[in-house]
């Protein structure tokens, strides 16, 4: 197997770790959207207590949580791994930075996704560990620990920026995993930016939308 | 056109370097390179060090001239080499900043100039094919489609200046050894030993040092011959291919 640990600990091999990981967290965003946006249907919470309930019921999914928090563990250590690795193969810095000839977001992937991380730790300290891990309350509770959280507006603001940091990240990383695959053609490709750059949009102001909405309808 | 460049001076791999500032009058039909020239021979009449470059054909094949202005390698104009741009481009009264590529696989020698042997290094590993092709075939014997033939033309335009090394914050080198596993890749004579060559190409540029592509796309940019990204993907689907291939 030594061929598997030569080719996973290659550049390339590297390189691809972070484009698969990277795509099937893309893919865990459309479901975690999917439940946390009926927070916001009028209902008291009922259509997404019910989700939460077809979820938390459901093996598969049981599963597939480890999957995904393997998924982040993979794309995050990589990420530093890399980051260290080509910091030492740049070796300096031009006196003179030129700004033109690449995006911001695809020269700041490091920075970005330390605040996603950052934001990911309080995202966690407020649902997932008390209710997963300490169990401190139920899955049925959760619509209102939801509801009772965005009241802080100091909470909606870092949500707020967690989601914009990710829609940049997103930015770049979408089409970027594809061309590490080696997916860049003629035929695909303008398909593939343009895909990256609605779901980058998209997505990220979908769930920042659930914070602000819960803060300016749920004022006591 | 009086201009003030600040250009890196630096003896030696181990010295630190630092920049020091000249007046230079140049005039706008000058190249770059000429531009330098004209100071040199100031220094030199003054007896101080002249600047030390690189350069060679002076007409954008050779790739040697390779330096950073204003933090572009090979200036501000795309698709040109330093020995190409012209003192038009730039107005009275400029600062230019004038400094050597900058990646751990590019020692600097002197001044502007650096190492890039590495490149060389690579190229030895695979950068060519392994049958004696004899003299000159009639053109058509082997028959090759005009869209693949563009394809390894179009990798085959590159000149191993460095830029897109110099251009990549991560100092990586995949457009560079991807434009030579394009060349010869694509093409009958050099399909034979594909996947044997993607894997010591690249496995070579690792161990020159180079970083990890993370597709942030300046080198493309950057490279005066517009070497394009799609090679880099195509690159990767060998490598994928000569890892996971069961045989070869
Ligand atoms: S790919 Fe372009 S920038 Fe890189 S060495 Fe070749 S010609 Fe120069
Ligand atoms: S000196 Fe040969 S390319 Fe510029």
């Amino acid at each position: 197997m030594s061929w598997l640990s030569n080719f996973l600990t290659s550049a390339i091999g590297r390189k691809l770790v972070m484009s698969l990981t990277g795509l099937f967290l893309i893919v865990f965003l459309l479901i975690h959207l999917t439940g946390n946006i009926m927070i916001l249907i009028p209902d008291e919470g009922a259509s997404f207590s019910g989700f939460v309930e077809a979820m938390e019921s459901n093996p598969v999914i049981k599963v597939m949580s480890i999957v995904l928090i393997l998924g982040f563990v993979i794309h995050i250590i990589q990420g530093i791994l890399l980051y260290f690795k080509n910091r030492h193969s740049k070796g300096g810095k031009y006196a003179v930075i030129a700004k033109d000839n690449a995006t911001w977001a695809s020269k700041n992937m490091a920075l970005l996704g330390t605040i996603i991380f950052l934001f990911l730790i309080i995202h966690f300290m407020d649902f997932f560990i008390p209710m997963k891990v300490l169990k401190e309350y139920g899955h049925h509770q959760l619509y209102h620990k939801v509801i009772a959280a965005f009241q802080n507006p100091v909470y909606v603001v870092l949500y707020v920026i967690g989601m914009i940091s990710l829609g940049f990240h997103l930015a770049h990383g979408f089409q970027s995993a594809f061309q590490t695959l080696g997916v860049n053609n003629e035929k695909y490709s303008p398909f593939i930016k343009k895909l990256g750059m609605l779901y980058s949009i998209i997505v990220p102001l979908l769930f920042a939308l659930i914070p602000v909405v819960v803060f300016l309808t749920h004022q006591k | 056109m009086k201009l003030t460049l600040k250009i890196w001076r630096q003896n030696g791999a181990n010295d630190k370097g630092h920049f020091k500032s000249y007046d230079v009058v140049a005039n706008e039909e000058m190249s770059f390179l000429e531009m330098l020239d004209v100071l040199n021979e100031e220094l030199i009449n003054r007896k101080e060090e002249p600047v030390v470059f690189d350069h060679d054909c002076r007409e954008g094949i050779c790739g040697a001239c390779s330096m950073v202005i204003n933090g572009k390698p090979h200036g501000p104009l795309r698709k040109t080499t330093t020995c190409q741009l012209h003192m038009r481009h730039f107005k009275d009264g400029d600062t230019i900043h004038v400094e050597p590529y900058r990646a751990k696989a590019f020692p600097v020698i002197k001044d502007l100039m650096v190492d890039r042997t590495a490149f060389d290094r690579v190229i030895q590993t695979g950068g060519y094919i392994s049958v004696n092709t004899g003299g000159a075939q009639d053109a058509n014997n082997i028959p090759i489609a005009q869209s693949i033939a563009e394809k390894s033309m179009d990798a085959a335009a590159c000149i191993g200046c460095g830029a897109c090394v110099a251009a990549c914050p991560n100092g990586a080198a995949m457009l560079f050894v991807s434009a030579k596993l394009n060349h010869l890749n694509l093409l009958p004579q050099g399909e034979v030993e594909k996947l044997e060559r993607t894997h010591k190409m690249i496995d070579r540029m690792e161990k020159e040092g180079f970083g990890a592509c993370s597709n942030i796309g300046a080198c493309e940019v950057e490279c005066p011959k517009d070497i394009q990204l799609i090679n880099i993907a195509r690159m990767n689907r060998w490598y994928f291919s000569s890892a996971f291939a069961g045989d070869q």
